[in-house]
Formats: C-alpha cells, structure tokens, sequence
C-alpha cells in the first residue's frame, strides 16, 4: 500500500492534507480495510470546532463504530456530502474520499504528525500488513 | 479472525455486504462446527426430549425436525435448539456453540430418570452450512442423496463427497433455504469437504461467509440469539416465541412458571425497528419513547445489507409495542427516531 506523500498520518489512521491555512481530512486505506464495508459516517457540521487529539465525529461499519480522531484543531469549513449517501466510497478510496475541510487553527500540530514512511511502519509494526 | 465463545473465528472473508448478498442470491457457505451436538438415544428418549424441551417432539416424524428451546423452571431459556428426530428412538440436539457445556450438562442432569444415553457428540462434528436459494444446486453436486425430496426443516442421509451415511439437513440460520452437513471432525476430512464444496459452488459464485454475515442475515430474518433476544432472564411469551412452545403436551421444564406467567401481564415485548433519521441501533443501546424517557434497549442492531435499512430488536413495554408507534434510540447520547415495524423484516420469496 502506498501511502501518499503530501499526507501526515496520525496512529488513529487518520490522513490530513494541508493547503496554507486550509487542511482537508480523511481516513487511510489501513482503516478502511481495518473496519469492512463502511455504511454510515457521522461528521460535524460547518462552523463547529474540532480539536487536536479529540473525537470529531465517528465512522461506521456493519460490524463496528469507530471514532474519528481530529489530526489537527480548526473550525469545519466543508463537510463532504457525499458520504451520508455513499459512505462505501471510503472503502473504494479511502485518500480520496476526504471527509471534512477545515481552516486550520494553529498549522504547526502537522507537525508532530506521521510522514507517509513512519506511518507505513507504524502500520507494519500494528497490524502486520 | 475473532474469539467467538472460545472459538477462533472469522468475521468476515470478503466483506460482510458481499457475504450476505450472495446467500440471498445465490449461495454462501459458513463452517458452523462450533455449534454443538447432544444425541438422546434409547427407548425413553422421546419422553426425555419432551421433559426437557418445549416444543412437541412426538410431531417428529424420523427424519423430520423442529425449532424448540430448553426452559429453565422459570420458563426462561437454557438454550434454543433444532431437535431432529434421526431414528425411532433417536434424536440429535444441535445447540449453540457458547452454550455446550451448559446444555449438555443440563439435558444429562435433568433426563436421568429416563431409559436413555444422552451423548455429546460436539467434537466428532465439522458442520458445514450450505445456505441460500441455489444452495441445493451446489449440495447436489455432492451427494447421492435426493435433496429435492428432502422438506424445509427435515434431514436425511446419504453419501457426501464420498463420505457415507452423512446426516444433511434443510435447515438454517439464515432465512433463506439451504443444508447444513455434518462430517467427522478430523482436519483433513474437514478441510477436504470444505473445499470440494467451495469449489462445487464456483459456478453459481458461493463464497465462504463468516460471523458477521450469520448475524446480518439472521438478525432480517428475526432468528433469535442466545444472549440477546433469549436468555436465562428472559421468557418464552417476552421474546415471542410461542409458536414453538406447545403448552398442552405433557409437562416440561418451565411449564408451570410459563402458565403463570401467561395469566399476568407482561412486562417487555420483542419488536422489530427501523431507523427513521440517520443513525445505526446498535446491541445495548437504549430505547426511549418520544419524549426522551428510557423504556427499553436493543437486543440485536446493524445496517441489514440486504434490505439496506438499519434495522434492530429490542424489548419494550407491551403496551408501548404497536406497529407503526414512533420511537427513539440513544446513539452517541442523543435520541435518533426509528418507527416499530413488523418482524421478520425479510422474508424468502416463496418458490414457484
């Protein structure tokens, strides 16, 4: 699996994208596979504030609700709408399907985060694949 | 690969949605050798069976079976249970893989009084089911045995790929049509039927199915599971199941406390739910009625891939139970609206 390289990476598997002051998130690939066919994701409204490190909504398979962790703090700009109709996009593409766009509040907590190489080994080390 | 009740397992081999498609339309095949199985042989093993279990074996024709349950004397449940009638004076228990030990102990202690060897035959079976409407299609390919000749929910024996005297049965847990077969347990036996199955199956796209599609599946179809929609706290009128509990033949474990039962007022009901506004009900979460007040909980809650709906069941006061009635579910501490619908939730088209 490749992971790719303007990502940062968190250990909840979480990818974010940042772009100057705006920062689009997702979930990886290892999660995806990780969770199944993914039937419901439950995102923030825009306006609201995520914060670094805390839940900012959940993500939803047959088997398991999983939380979803903020990689970075900011106000939610964009939500992906696409997701409430067709969540099972994130298991086709997962780095493709983002989930929220935030204006990010303070950009230097991308980085603490995990670059590609160090998430790739994170995820070698967690789950053996 | 999951630890279900002390077995190794996997939830999903392809995709849970994949899964429990492919039973519905065509066939999927699941190992289920950890359900267990007690045999009653003997001449009192009819009356044994009837002590002990509370549908009516003396229906049973030889090859024929039935879904009952064993009933605590408070009329709350042991176990469900499919008891087949293999012989004039044999009958095979096929009971859940948590419950084993539980269930052999308890049939062993409570027929001693009668002339009959009770068995536990759990570990000398592989069972493998066959489930979905092209299911008999695929078995077929196997065995010398007329399956067409073979009802819903009789059994019989035949040679299955190559192994003789086999015991098939048309039953499930799945609510489609389908077999389930019991070979020895040895591994290469197991394995070698596992995959001259698989393999029978390819050209009607049978894949193997895992826990996760068995509980989906079973869940449209309103099939119960121990520890959710029955249990040891929970009586056979709460969870709906009187149909199968037939209080005018001879006595049986339970029966006093269920005719007490019966004449007082009953405190929960089973219902099926669907979710109105967005949001899965999921097992434990609780039921409240409009106005936020707690009145129940879910017993069993998922997205059901082949209805695409979500769907659940749970216990609620009787007389807040009609069909129709506009509830709520606490998903992520907020109150999410689902309405009470008729279960089963899915039905398998009749054959034409």
């Amino acid at each position: 699996m490749s992971y790719p390289a303007d990502f940062k990476y968190t250990k909840e598997h979480e990818w974010i994208k940042a772009d100057g002051a705006t920062a689009t998130i997702g979930i990886t690939s290892y999660a995806q596979e990780s969770l199944g066919d993914i039937v419901f994701v439950d995102l923030p409204k825009p306006g609201s504030e995520i914060t670094a490190g805390k839940t900012f909504g959940s993500v939803e398979s047959v088997k398991a609700v999983s939380d979803l962790y903020a990689p970075a703090s900011g106000t939610v700009a964009e939500v992906n709408g696409e997701l409430a109709t067709a969540p099972e996009k994130i298991n086709k593409d997962a780095h493709g399907s983002w989930m929220v766009k935030i204006k990010l509040k303070n950009p230097d907590e991308l980085k603490s985060l995990l670059s590609p190489a160090d998430y790739e080994k994170f995820v070698s080390e967690e789950g053996g694949h | 690969m999951v630890d279900f009740n002390g077995w190794d397992m996997p939830v999903e081999y392809s995709g849970i949605i994949a899964e429990h498609m492919a039973v519905r339309a065509g066939v999927g095949v699941f190992d289920v050798s950890h359900m267990g199985d007690i045999q009653l042989a003997g001449p009192e093993a009819l009356a044994a069976v009837q002590h002990i279990s509370m549908n009516d074996a003396s229906r049973l024709a030889i090859g024929q079976a039935q879904y009952s349950a064993l009933l605590y004397p408070k009329g709350t449940f042991v176990d469900d249970v499919i008891v087949h009638r293999l012989g004039e004076e044999e009958y095979l228990l096929v009971i859940n893989a948590g419950t084993r030990e539980k269930d052999f102990t308890w049939v062993r202690d409570n027929t001693r009084q009668f002339d009959c060897r009770v068995e536990n035959l759990s570990d000398d079976f592989t069972q493998i089911a066959v489930q979905g409407p092209m299911g008999v299609n695929v078995l077929q390919k196997l065995t010398d045995a007329d399956l067409a000749s073979v009802k819903f929910y009789w059994v019989t024996r035949g040679t299955v790929c190559g192994l003789k005297n086999t015991l098939i049965a048309r039953t499930g847990y799945t609510g489609e049509d389908g077999f389930e077969i019991y070979i020895p347990s040895d591994e290469p036996t197991s394995a070698r039927v596992w995959n001259e199955v698989l393999d029978a199956g390819r050209e009607f796209a049978a894949i193997p199915c895992g826990l996760g599609a068995r509980n989906t599946l079973r869940l449209e179809a309103k099939l119960p599971l121990y520890g959710h929609e029955i249990s040891d706290t929970i009586n056979v009128w709460e969870a709906g199941l009187d149909r199968f509990c037939k209080m005018d033949k001879q006595d049986f474990i339970g029966h006093e406390s269920l005719a007490r039962a019966k004449a007082s007022p009953m405190v929960r009901t089973l219902i099926g739910l669907e979710m109105i506004d967005r949001g899965i009900a999921r097992d434990g979460y609780k039921v409240l009625d409009s106005s936020g007040k707690e009145i129940g909980y879910v017993t069993s809650g998922s997205y059901a891939p082949f209805l695409k709906k979500n769907i659940a069941l749970a216990y609620v006061p009787p007389e807040l139970s009609a069909v129709g009635s506009e509830l709520q579910v606490e998903i992520r501490g907020q109150g999410v609206k689902a309405k009470i619908v008729p279960a089963p939730f899915y039905k398998k088209p009749k054959k034409s």
